[in-house]
């Protein structure tokens, strides 16, 4: 039965369902509504678990992974500065292979301030070591925060779920919230194999030499590889019991011949399918959703990819001096096959800027007036800024 | 599809009127979508919110641009710039005012409810959200007014529940029925 | 006099401790922290998880694949011991287990860089004991200078110069930041007082709470003394009022180490490199820098009432021949 809810007060659902015994968050726009929802549930009995309202999001992530090791299922969330805050023990926790769940509510990074949405928060810490998901809507949220239970608990590795920050978290919308039997037959009771316990005593997080480092490094690197096939069979497997499926790694929309290819993260997908709907264009377009960042899955892309001439990559966050992040990712994916299509990379809706519903002709206009590999903020108003800065 | 804005001031409980409208639609099987065009706004700022109904799921997140109608919390907002910008031509504007309001263009038909003192009246509280979404599904009929009741009902409980539920019996009186019903079409 | 034969592996298994950090660890000869983290450990018990800080007791006490500690023990990072602590006492909690968390951080990890996370433990009330093996400086990253490094002395950080008689700043007054969060139990003790230690820990060990103890562990790689004289150098920091031994339960002194005859702080400063610039012939600095740091001392010995009357057997002197047997006490 699909219920009206604000995209933090589902979220706040989905993570009781799971049964976390523990839970720590700091206060920050625009995740507060979550935390906030997740204590009522406490307050109300309607959720057991130890809720640690912590002093900095620093803590927050720390709390959250000594809860981990000593055998509980943890949960945070945070966003923007509280993720860039975190990043430190963001590093720590993908290292040491701990299986935690965050939600980001993606939000820009000052400076200069902003409250509002992109994704430059979590971009930040792409290299942290953590599996990255990307939710398109509210239900996508919801059971992309089951799945990424299982999906940490089975690969010792700690799960983003990255939902835009204001666009979803504060949109109301129809929600169908799993029922507690469905979340309790998929997800078992946090089982970690290095939990810390007095008769069983190991030490975590030593010193590790030269001799040693490479092979931690290649071992992480290796079970995020790993990890697509369990985010895969969480997201079949959860459909199995719920009904809805997210396409895995990622989501292909439109016609699958198409020569033209959009491929962005996050919950533009949703305009982008009402703008091919409103703006009917001659050519077929084929939209691409990228599910999971990382591990980043290059082979998929590239079958999404695969006949296209054109490749529009649309992204929330830049690499200032460099350009596009998921773009040279994408690029760098895609000059493995053998017709390699055009690349063209933009950034909109930065720092919370509409992405307005004629999206597509926009996007389509741009990519064929720019040369290929050339990053542009395609919303910029460049009127707006002195001579030498355009 | 409809769109709706709604223009008011911190503290008048502008999102949750946008959440009650876009949750009232679920009641009767149709779909809502409800969003706040949020800032760092303190109380008494202008802020904005943001619905639309549909029979189908809803795709779009972009901000209500072209809507068919404003419902307006605070009277003295008309006059702030870009409060009336996309109205579809021939929609309404639903004001929270004590007297008729003229000046406004003949393009877009124009309703009043005296929301806050009714509020004052029966909550005793100036909140004015509930009984203009009362008299706004009065006017435009897209939702049975049970629709909004029993969204509240989900929301609230206890004497806020019952205050608002008299409220909005009473404001749906204070507007002619039906009156917006052939905008709807004409607009959308 | 019999020469006696037991051989040292009886010895060990005679030996009723339990020992929660183990022996063939690569601390530096002397290390007062390692002595500290040993007695903890000892008084503490089995039963307890570890949060360790980034620090020379994580590094020496570990490197891939070995490891002194024979209990659950997990070092994430510099700053935030407090709250994986409190982490993991929210975790044992959930699960209805009765483990007693410890933490332990130098004093940087402490009083500079985890004080953050240090205050919202304390604050929230997690039952962890919070213990902070207090070297007075960076020792870990080659002796930089701390908010503990005392008065006058020399780090790399904190050099003596034209312009500078060592660090200019006072040695932070920790215990009683910690105790403003008005907690059951916070002290100070030395590794020169090893049943003062246990007395402490196990004191702490009863709390359900969040209690916290300044362990004095003299360095001296960092200090500049001789590895043989730990102990002397430590007592003496004690019994010239520079490291005041005090009890703080809720807020409240309710126990202090009283010092029979107090030292003039010459005696102490004099056996640590350190302070060697304040022992130059003729140097009008100097004897103020010695002035002053007497006068730090001669404060503490008032505020405290750290000066005893008589001869007691739990004054300064006194612990050292309960310690070594020479005194029964009902």
């Amino acid at each position: 039965m699909l219920e009206a809810l604000e995209g933090s007060q589902a979220l706040a659902r989905a993570v009781a369902l799971c049964r976390p015994q523990v839970i720590s968050a700091y206060p920050i726009t625009p995740q507060t509504h979550i935390v906030e929802n997740i204590s009522k549930l406490v307050a109300d009995g309607k959720l057991d678990c130890e809720f640690v309202s912590v002093e900095s999001e620093f803590s927050a992530a720390s709390v959250a992974l000594g809860a981990a090791m000593a055998g509980s299922r943890a949960y945070t969330a945070s966003a923007s500065q509280g993720i860039l805050l975190m990043a430190e023990v963001l590093y720590n926790i993908a290292g040491s292979r701990v299986p935690l769940v965050l939600t980001c509510a993606n939000r820009a990074v000052s400076s200069p301030l902003s409250i509002w949405n992109d994704q430059q928060d979590s971009m930040s810490v792409r290299d942290a070591g953590w599996i990255q998901l990307y939710c398109a809507d509210n239900q996508e949220a919801v059971d992309t925060t089951i799945q990424a239970y299982r999906i940490a608990e089975r690969c010792e590795l700690p799960v983003m779920v990255c939902v835009d920050g204001f666009t979803l978290t504060h949109t109301l919308e129809g929600i169908d919230v799993p029922e507690p039997e469905q979340v309790d037959g998929f997800l078992p009771a946090y089982q970690f194999s290095r939990t810390l316990t007095p008769t069983n005593p190991i030490s975590m997080g030593t010193l590790v030499s030269p001799d040693f480092y490479p092979e931690a490094r290649h071992s992480h690197h290796q079970a995020l590889l790993n990890a697509a096939t369990e985010i895969i069979a969480a997201d079949e497997d959860w459909g199995e019991v719920c009904g809805r499926r997210y396409g895995g790694l990622l989501k292909t929309m439109g016609d699958p011949e198409a020569k033209t290819v959009i491929l962005s993260m996050g919950s533009v997908l949703g305009t982008l399918q009402a703008s091919l709907q409103e703006y009917p264009q001659q050519e077929s377009i084929k939209l691409v959703q990228l599910r999971c960042f990382r591990p980043f899955p290059r082979q998929a892309i590239q079958q999404a990819c695969a006949g296209a001439e054109r490749v529009i990559v649309l992204e929330r966050a830049l690499s200032p001096g460099s350009g596009g992040i998921v773009g040279n990712e994408v690029l760098a994916a895609l000059s493995e096959v053998e017709t390699r299509p055009q690349l063209f990379n933009c950034a909109a809706g930065l720092g919370g800027r509409d992405i307005p519903l004629d999206i597509v002709p926009r996007l389509l206009d741009a990519a064929s007036q720019a040369t290929p590999g050339h990053f542009q903020i395609l919303d910029v108003q460049l009127d707006k800024l002195p001579q030498e800065d355009r | 599809m409809l769109e709706i804005r709604i223009h008011g001031r911190g503290g008048q409980g502008n999102v949750v009127a946008a959440y009650l409208l876009a949750a009232a639609a679920f009641e009767v099987n149709r779909y809502g979508q409800a969003f706040p065009n949020f800032g760092a706004e303190r109380r008494g700022a202008p802020v904005t919110a943001f619905v639309r109904i549909k029979d189908s799921p809803i795709k779009r997140r972009n901000q209500v641009q072209t809507p068919d109608f404003l419902i307006i919390q605070d009277e003295a907002l008309l006059h702030v710039p870009g409060v009336l910008d996309g109205l579809k031509p021939g929609g309404g504007i639903l004001v929270n005012a004590r007297q008729p309001i003229s000046g406004i263009s003949n393009d877009f038909t124009v309703a009043t409810l005296p929301a806050t003192g009714l509020a004052q009246k029966i909550l005793g509280r100036p909140v004015p959200n509930t009984a203009l979404l009362a008299a706004f599904l009065t006017l435009t009929d897209i939702l049975p007014l049970d629709a909004l009741n029993q969204a509240l009902g989900r929301r609230f409980q206890g004497k806020i529940l019952d205050n608002n539920l008299a409220l909005i019996a009473e404001a749906a009186t204070q507007v002619p029925q039906a009156a917006w019903a052939d905008l709807q079409t004409e607009v959308a | 006099m019999q020469e006696t034969t037991i051989p040292a592996t009886n010895l060990r298994q005679k030996q009723p401790r339990f020992q929660g950090m183990t022996a063939g660890h690569r601390a530096c000869l002397g290390c007062g922290e390692a002595l500290g983290a040993r007695l903890v450990t000892e008084a503490a018990g089995p039963d307890v998880m570890i949060a360790n800080a980034t620090g020379c007791l994580e590094i020496f006490t570990t490197s891939w694949p070995e490891s002194a500690w024979r209990v659950p023990w997990m070092h994430s990072l510099f700053e935030n011991t407090g709250a994986i602590a409190a982490g993991m006492e929210a975790a044992l909690k959930a699960q209805k287990k009765s483990t007693k968390v410890l933490a332990f951080g130098g004093d940087g990890g402490t009083f500079d860089i985890g004080f953050q996370a240090l205050s919202g433990m304390l604050e929230r009330g997690h039952n962890v004991l919070y213990v902070c093996f207090d070297n007075e400086a960076y020792m870990n990253t080659g002796i930089q200078r701390s908010s503990s490094t005392p008065h006058a002395a020399m780090t790399t950080t904190s050099p003596p110069g034209k312009e500078r008689m060592g660090k200019r700043h006072l040695k932070k007054d920790m215990v009683s930041i910690v105790a403003a969060h008005h907690i059951p139990y916070a002290a100070t003790s030395s590794v020169a007082w090893p049943s003062d230690i246990r007395k402490k820990v196990r004191r702490a060990m009863a709390i359900d709470g969040p209690t916290f103890l300044q362990i004095h562990v003299p360095c001296p790689l960092g200090w500049g003394f001789d590895g043989a004289k730990t102990i002397e150098v430590g007592r003496l920091a004690v019994q010239t009022g520079l490291f005041p031994i005090i009890e703080i339960e809720r807020g409240g002194l309710t126990g202090v180490l009283p010092i029979r005859n107090p030292r003039p702080v010459e005696d102490y400063l004099k056996e640590q490199g350190r302070f060697r610039h304040l022992f130059k012939k003729n140097d009008l600095r100097a004897q103020q820098e010695l002035a002053h740091i007497q006068a730090i001392a001669d404060h503490n010995i008032e505020v405290y009432e750290l000066k005893g009357h008589g001869s007691s057997a739990f004054d300064d002197e006194g612990m050292t021949l309960v310690q070594r047997g020479g005194l029964r006490r009902a």
